[in-house]
């Protein structure tokens, strides 16, 4: 019992079947036994003096989600079977529900906070006394790292548990980066302050989120962006995948100490993050993603020196590729480095580039399009050995087929007669629904859904980055590895804290 | 082999900018923002209306920098009074100055009295900055990471990111710093060897931006310390903060 819908697509919340728990758990577990499923986000919603909980499984073969719902009394006292034991995937969606309300999960593997929320149920968690997992033995040692991390990047505790030099055990302590998003989304009711919120959530995937939300916003409104748009979005979105791979190879290279490799690729990505500011003014795409236009069309005299940049990036950037990846020098520290295999990327429900490394097709620009994507045949690129190599070489993949995409895409849009539209910031949303927004950003697949009450105002907005999947993929893959590697390993992964602290 | 990185190595050619003062940024990027003097009371409180973080005053009408996300919309409403400069040089040491009003389209720059003497005699000649993410999205993050990077090139002045605030002469924030970053950033601050310089990176951090009435911030570290200087931006781009580290410490852009 329960009801399917496409992705951005919305559905009255009356319209949901709300099932008994066991009826749940059931379902849930039928549903997930299917190789093609996976769990794209499950939380609680508070109505009245209850909670109302909504799982929403994908189906990467029909296209479908599916939407199951139960329901429980809003206290600390609820017990439920957890359902991590079986289907380990869920343990974060778990973790957050009873970090979020209290609800106990009974038999759950591992219910540790996730971000320390500001309105979590028991303030007595704080940061401070996260409770690390420990071995008591006079031969290992521990390693804590950050918050506060060497390089310029965001705030996390790694611990580690040591062999020597070998690691045994990496337990990632986050919550540092939460400012409190998803409830700032419903406090502040003006969609532009949504759509800037939406942006800020993570600056590296500033496309990719405020895609979801324009998304969002579209669906709940009832009607579509039309077709310029959404070719123009898959241009935005491809990009931002472009910068962040050419930037990533680039960190990856300095990571080795291959100067060159680092060097010329900062160059080029500078030429990306060039171009997305020469369209709308920011390095980042901020400003350019708004629900139903753009303030920023794409003419033919900018799709030509669009795609004049683009095509000398895209050169340039398979040589410096060829040369990096047939270094030995190179290879030795990336081959069989950091390994995650398609089991435990299915188990832990790893989604985008890192699940694509070990063979698992998890794509949702293939399995269910959004924006252009409906028009475009588009078949993602998989490798199979789930190593720092295979996240490497399969970013130099991605950023080949993207340039080609967006090379044909521009080529288009020098064609197109239909006139850009301007956004709109006066929504009218319906009410009583609930909607659901994919986006696949460069790291994988970004969920945004909302609920609306009788007057069509959001009442509860979730927000899901990849990383919350795929932090758990960092932590299998340093295991058995040498403590020194761990620097590569991580940016290998490149995931984002405040993209999961929220 | 080596033949073919020669090949690559011409072809990249020389890539840093010689003179960081003088970038002539593309057309549409939203730096310094100038207001007609035309503009009308009613004009300027419906803009403000507009305005996703309250950046915009009335009277007169003025933007403020600090708070200021850089969305534009607010030009897009009045595309004849308000309009966004691609001046980049907007970083200031005192905070009235990021308050851009109607009808004063003079440059940003420092305020040489709020300078303090030690600046310039410890940290003109070099600079050893620790940069620490309270809360950040990490788009200011990417650019700070991108002034030592081959184009801005941030290490000929002697200027870059230490591993350490026991090494660095200063702090660099980004982000509106959140509770649970409030007590690492305040360890970081006191980590740091004095005379150092506190520096907020964009207008998350220099106001909270669009998470300013967030309940899971506290920005009372910012209360208790004195800033040297405000880079505002969302992200703040690498030539603002270039250039207004380098007035700061040697007072010439
Ligand atoms: S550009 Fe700045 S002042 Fe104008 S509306 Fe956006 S945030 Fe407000």
């Amino acid at each position: 019992m329960y009801k399917k819908i496409k992705n951005n697509g919305i559905i009255p919340i009356a319209e949901i079947p709300v099932l008994e728990y066991p009826a749940f758990a059931d379902e849930v577990s039928h549903l997930l036994d299917s190789s093609a499923c996976h769990c794209v986000n499950y939380y609680a919603v508070p109505f009245n003096n209850r909670l109302q909980y909504f799982c929403f499984i994908a189906n990467d073969e029909t296209n479908d989600i599916c939407i199951l719902s139960h329901q429980t009394e809003n206290s600390p006292e609820v017990k439920l079977e957890s359902l991590a034991k079986k289907h380990f995937a869920l343990h974060i969606f778990e973790r957050e529900i009873h970090e979020n309300f209290g609800i106990q999960f009974d038999g759950h593997p591992w219910l540790k906070p996730v971000r320390y929320p500001f309105n979590r149920a028991d303030k007595n968690q704080v940061p401070d006394n996260y409770p690390f997992y420990r071995i008591e033995s006079e031969e290992l040692h521990e390693v804590g790292v950050g918050p506060i991390h060497a390089g310029v990047i965001e705030p996390g505790h790694f611990r580690f548990i040591c062999d020597g030099e070998k690691v045994l055990h990496l337990e990632i302590h986050l919550g540092y980066q939460h400012r409190g998003v998803e409830q700032l989304f419903i406090k502040k009711n003006s969609t532009l302050q949504r759509c800037i919120l939406a942006e800020s959530i993570a600056g590296d995937s500033v496309i990719g989120h405020s895609m979801a939300y324009a998304g969002l916003m579209e669906s709940l409104s009832g009607k579509q962006a039309n077709d310029r748009l959404s070719i123009e979005r898959v241009v935005a979105m491809e990009l931002e995948r472009i910068a962040i791979h050419i930037g990533d190879t680039s960190a990856l290279s300095t990571d080795v100490a291959y100067q060159f490799g680092q060097v010329v690729n900062e160059a080029l990505r500078t030429l990306v993050i060039n171009t997305t500011q020469l369209w709308c003014g920011n390095r980042f795409g901020k400003g350019l993603i708004r629900p139903f236009g753009t303030h920023y069309p794409i003419d033919a005299m900018l799709a030509d020196k669009m795609l004049a940049t683009l095509k000398d990036v895209g050169e340039r950037y398979l040589q410096i590729t060829d040369r990096i990846y047939n270094l030995t020098s190179v290879l030795d520290r990336f081959e069989t480095v950091g390994e995650i295999t398609r089991k435990q990327a299915e188990k832990i429900g790893a989604v985008g580039m890192a699940a694509r490394t070990t063979g698992l097709k998890r794509d949702i620009r293939h399995s269910h399009p959004f924006a252009g994507y409906h028009h475009i045949a588009y078949e993602p690129v998989l490798l199979t050995t789930g190593d720092v190599l295979a996240r490497g070489f399969l970013r130099k993949l991605e950023v080949e087929q993207s340039l080609d995409l967006v090379n044909k895409l521009l080529e288009r849009i020098k064609l197109i007669d239909i006139p850009s539209e301007k956004p709109i910031f006066d929504l009218k949303l319906q009410p009583s629904q609930l909607g659901i927004s994919l986006t696949e950003g460069w790291r994988g697949e970004i969920c945004h859904s909302a609920v609306t009450n009788e007057q069509g105002e959001i009442i509860h907005y979730k927000v899901k980055d990849p990383s919350m999947h795929n932090w758990m993929a960092l932590a299998l893959a340093v295991r058995n590895q040498e403590i020194s590697d761990f620097p590569i390993c991580n940016k290998s992964f490149n995931l984002s804290y405040c993209g999961h602290d929220l | 082999m080596l033949f073919d990185e020669i090949k690559i190595f011409m072809r990249h050619g020389q890539q840093f900018i010689p003179d960081v003062t003088k970038v002539e940024l593309a057309p549409l990027f939203r730096g310094r923002p100038e207001i007609s003097a035309s503009i009308t009371a009613e004009e300027a409180g419906v803009a403000q209306q507009l305005c996703p973080t309250g950046a915009i005053g009335t009277s007169p009408a003025s933007i403020n920098l600090g708070k200021c996300v850089f969305c534009k919309e607010c030009h897009f409403l009045f595309p004849e009074k308000i309009r966004f400069t691609n001046d980049y040089k907007i970083a200031t040491n005192n905070p009235d100055r990021l308050i851009i009003k109607a009808g004063d389209n003079s440059p940003v720059t420092l305020d040489a009295d709020l300078v303090r003497k030690e600046i310039k005699s410890f940290f003109g000649h070099a600079l050893k900055l620790r940069q620490v993410s309270a809360a950040g999205d990490n788009a200011c993050e990417m650019e700070l990471n991108a002034c030592g990077n081959v184009n801005f090139d941030m290490g000929r002045w002697g200027i870059e990111f230490v591993a350490s605030p026991r090494h660095a002469d200063g702090l660099v924030i980004t982000g509106p710093i959140s509770e649970n970053m409030a007590q690492a950033l305040e360890i970081c601050y006191h980590s740091t060897p004095n005379p150092k310089l506190l520096i907020l990176v964009g207008t998350d951090a220099i106001s909270g931006g669009i998470f300013a009435d967030s309940p899971a911030l506290n920005r009372d570290f910012l209360n208790k310390y004195p800033i040297d200087l405000y880079v505002p931006g969302n992200p703040a781009h690498p030539l603002t903060f270039i250039n207004g580290v380098l007035e700061l410490t040697r007072g010439k852009r």
